[in-house]
């Protein structure tokens, strides 16, 4: 499923990162990459952006980068 | 004795607590500047230390080296170019696998020496983490000091380190880098034997390995860099890099650089496991915690509106009170001036060009004060993030960052501070579109033009036609921004990638700092042009000295002087004092009609006639072109001026009844209205934008830009307003 699917306080871990060159490799250098863990904290109250924690660190991602992001729900 | 000078460039992830360090490490020895040719800021601090000469250096905070923002570019080339001594990596230990990557590529850059600073490190065993340093130290092959930035622990084992570092002689340790796969490898050897057979590239002295694995991940900067220094043969680098880059894309089935950022990756999992143990002991977060409240679904917003009302509040109410002091202490030191120096033309320059002039800038110094205080607290709390987070989705519609709602708010008090606030936005390109735009934000200085205008043709709507002046203005920005969005500033709408990090206490020594550098750039850069602009605008309206005027203004003075004399004389004592009121409205008035011949045979005032042609379209006469063009100072000035050339009385409302029958037509005044709305602002705007994007092309482009939106809009409302039979 896409990350942007994942509801506040799911858990699940990285399957694939899509979109183009220079969005996608900001978010691996920031550590959001394949087999990572990533935990939904919360969506912004517009909705948009999201809030994930990824290796103990909080990031906020567009809605739109989120639906770029493959992820297994683990929980 | 000569000291030896040793260069310390400080790197780090932002929010690793760099500029605490930097700020710790050099204290109010600091200098501010902008990095050549960019917006992006440059502190420099000198120290004596252990006998040397210690220049540090805050390098801008990135997470990677790769070379995307500017940031980045800024970073990677200082330390490819100016080769620094020793570069301190300051590590967040509670975040050290995500800042692992920066020091990955820092030591495959191999460029400087490298050394940790594993800063916070306090916060993060509270949080049941633990560093074996010595373990990461022989790993990376590095020294590593533990810090306390915030705590001011453990900065004079900081500097020894690097002291003794760089007196250190360098090796090279290949071997604690980073090992790519075996196709990898490959193509980074055979790039590397191409490399080093031509002397002009391995002269630029950068680490060979480096640029083989850079042209293996296409980089720009460094392809450009090899075609500079030896033309003729870069096609053989290059198609060899790009034939590499498609043979290991399609037997990785992905691009080199993803695949070589999941290694480095890796090659941190594996330290990791080496030197950090988690003690996952179930402690409340209370960055968490907070973060709950802040960016609640239903609190969040009002207590973001609440806190953004506070920082407005101070700024332009608080900060009205020390506003008013320097206004006084301007008036003081002109009346005393005044009475000091010898009447002449020297005085009328000191007195009305130059205290005028630039006692009319410097009383934005308590707001700038003010607004900085506060900005740097939201920034150093973490609350910045969270106000970007929660806006996002708004600002959005127009392009923008999250974060450009700050310094378009702050626009409708003053522009000056409002421009000077974009400075938090990451991205150049976010920074001038919001640079652009802001000035479209009506500020407190065009509301007393507004006020007139409006109060004399619009009297019963004169409040809903200010509102729709200030909703003009919005909706100009909006388009705007979407404009150049997509056409200048088309593009890497930068990726909303950003880091949330824990709040935590702000440190008054770096909020002191913070707010001090601001106001010293100000001073500086301001005090140098606006003093010449007032002398410039001083001397269009003072000259010519000689005025043939068509009447006798003196010989009606003694006149009026002579027959009040006679009735004085004849008066009863206890009507004498209404008589001399009377004698001193008329002489005023004289006075008046003396000061509007001469304004209008002024050079402002030719320059006014000249340029009336521009004006007329827009229902604007010569008048209200010369009150225009001297708003490019300061628009307080447009007041003034109107009051001079329409010739008002003394009395309050007398402008109103001057301008009501001076010709203008209602649809003249709104005309007017918004083009004082949408032109340049003021020359301290003007100076700011400059400054602010470093770059002569966007001033001018934003000074044309606004007036020609200016000139558009008056034009579309005066002639359109006509055809529908409007007056």
């Amino acid at each position: 499923m896409q990350l942007s699917e994942m509801k506040q306080g799911q858990l699940g871990i990285i399957t694939r990162i899509g979109g183009n060159g220079a969005l996608r490799r900001r978010i691996l250098e920031m550590g959001i990459l394949k087999g990572t863990e990533v935990y939904v904290e919360k969506y912004a109250p517009l909705k948009d952006p999201v809030e994930l924690i990824v290796k103990g660190y909080h990031v906020s991602l567009r809605v739109e980068e989120a639906a770029q992001i493959m992820v297994d729900r683990i929980r | 004795m000569e000291q030896k000078t040793i260069t310390i460039a400080l790197a780090g992830n932002p929010n690793s607590g760099k500029t605490t360090i930097f700020n710790m490490l050099t204290g109010t020895r600091q200098k501010v500047g902008n990095w050549p040719g960019v917006t992006v800021e440059k502190k420099e601090g000198r120290i004596k230390k252990f006998g040397y000469d210690l220049s540090i250096i805050d390098l801008p905070g990135t997470y990677s080296l790769t070379p995307f923002s500017i940031e980045e570019i800024v970073a990677r080339d200082f330390i490819l170019e100016e080769k620094p001594d020793v570069v301190i990596n300051i590590i967040d230990a509670s975040n050290l696998e995500r800042s692992l990557y920066l020091a990955t590529q820092m030591r495959e850059l191999d460029c400087s020496k490298v050394m940790f600073a594993l800063n916070m490190h306090d916060l993060a065993r509270t949080r049941g983490i633990k560093i074996d340093a010595d373990k990461l130290s022989e790993l990376l092959d590095v020294p590593v000091v533990f810090t306390v930035g915030n705590k001011n622990e453990g900065m004079e084992a900081l500097l020894k380190a690097a002291v003794d570092l760089a007196e250190k002689e360098k090796i090279s340790q290949q071997k604690r880098r980073v090992q790519y796969n075996k196709d990898i490898e490959e193509a980074i050897h055979v790039l590397h034997n191409l490399i080093r057979e031509q002397p002009a590239w391995t002269g630029l002295g950068y680490d060979l390995r480096w640029m083989a694995i850079k042209l293996l991940e296409d980089d720009n900067i460094l392809k450009k860099r090899l075609i500079e220094k030896l033309p003729e043969k870069a096609s053989v680098i290059l198609n060899a890099a790009q034939a590499q880059r498609e043979a290991l894309t399609s037997r990785l089935d992905d691009d080199p650089e993803i695949i070589m950022t999941d290694e480095r990756y890796g090659f941190i999992a594996g330290i990791i496991k080496e030197v950090l143990t988690t003690s996952r002991s179930q402690r409340v977060d209370i960055s968490r915690a907070i973060d709950m409240v802040l960016t609640d679904r239903f609190l969040g917003f009002p207590i973001f509106i609440l806190l953004i009302w506070a920082m407005f509040q101070l700024t332009f109410t608080i900060g009205a009170y020390p506003m008013d002091w320097i206004n006084q202490a301007v008036k003081g030191l002109s009346a005393l001036l005044a009475a000091l120096l010898p009447g002449g033309i020297l005085k009328e320059l000191i007195l009305d060009g130059i205290v005028a002039g630039v006692g009319s800038v410097i009383v934005f110094m308590p707001n700038i004060l003010i607004l900085f205080f506060c900005i740097a607290l939201f920034e150093d709390t973490g609350y910045m993030a969270r106000a970007a987070f929660l806006m996002d989705r708004i600002m959005h519609l127009i392009g923008l960052h999250g974060k450009s709602f700050i310094p378009m708010l702050m626009g409708f008090g003053c522009n000056v501070p409002a421009i000077m606030a974009s400075r938090t936005l990451e991205s150049e390109k976010d920074r001038i579109l919001t640079i652009l735009i802001t000035p479209f934000m009506s500020c407190s200085a065009r509301l007393p033009i507004y006020i007139v205008l409006a109060g004399t043709f619009f009297s019963h709507r004169a409040g809903s036609v200010l509102f729709g002046i200030y909703i003009t203005g919005i909706i100009i920005a909006i388009v705007s921004g979407r404009l150049f969005r997509s056409t200048l500033l088309k593009g890497a709408d930068a990726p909303f990638v950003m880091e949330l990090p824990p709040y935590r206490m702000p440190m008054a020594k770096n909020l002191l700092i913070h707010m001090w550098d601001r106001s010293k750039l100000f001073l500086k850069k301001m005090g140098g042009i606006i003093l010449v602009g007032s002398v410039v605008i001083w001397t269009l309206s003072a000259f010519p000295r000689q005025v043939t005027y068509s009447t006798d203004y003196t010989a009606a003075q003694r006149h009026v002087e002579t027959e009040f004399g006679d009735r004085l004389e004849q008066a009863l004592p206890g009507d004498r004092t209404v008589l001399l009121q009377e004698m001193k409205v008329r002489l005023a008035r004289i006075d008046k009609l003396k000061q509007m011949e001469k304004s209008e045979k002024s050079w402002m005032g030719t320059i006014g006639k000249t340029i009336a042609p521009f004006f007329a379209p827009l229902g604007i006469d010569w008048r209200g072109g010369v009150a225009l063009l001297s708003g490019f100072v300061a628009k307080e000035i447009v007041v003034s001026t109107m009051g001079v050339l329409y010739a008002a009385d003394n009395e309050t409302d007398a402008l109103q009844r001057s301008l009501a029958v001076s010709g203008m037509t209602p649809l003249a005044a709104l005309a007017m209205m918004l083009f004082v709305l949408l032109y340049v602002p003021c020359l301290a705007t003007m100076t700011v934008i400059h400054r602010e994007t470093a770059s002569l092309k966007w001033t001018m482009f934003s000074i044309c830009y606004s007036t020609l939106i200016a000139w558009l809009t008056a034009f579309v409302v005066y002639q359109g307003g006509r055809l529908l039979g409007f007056a």
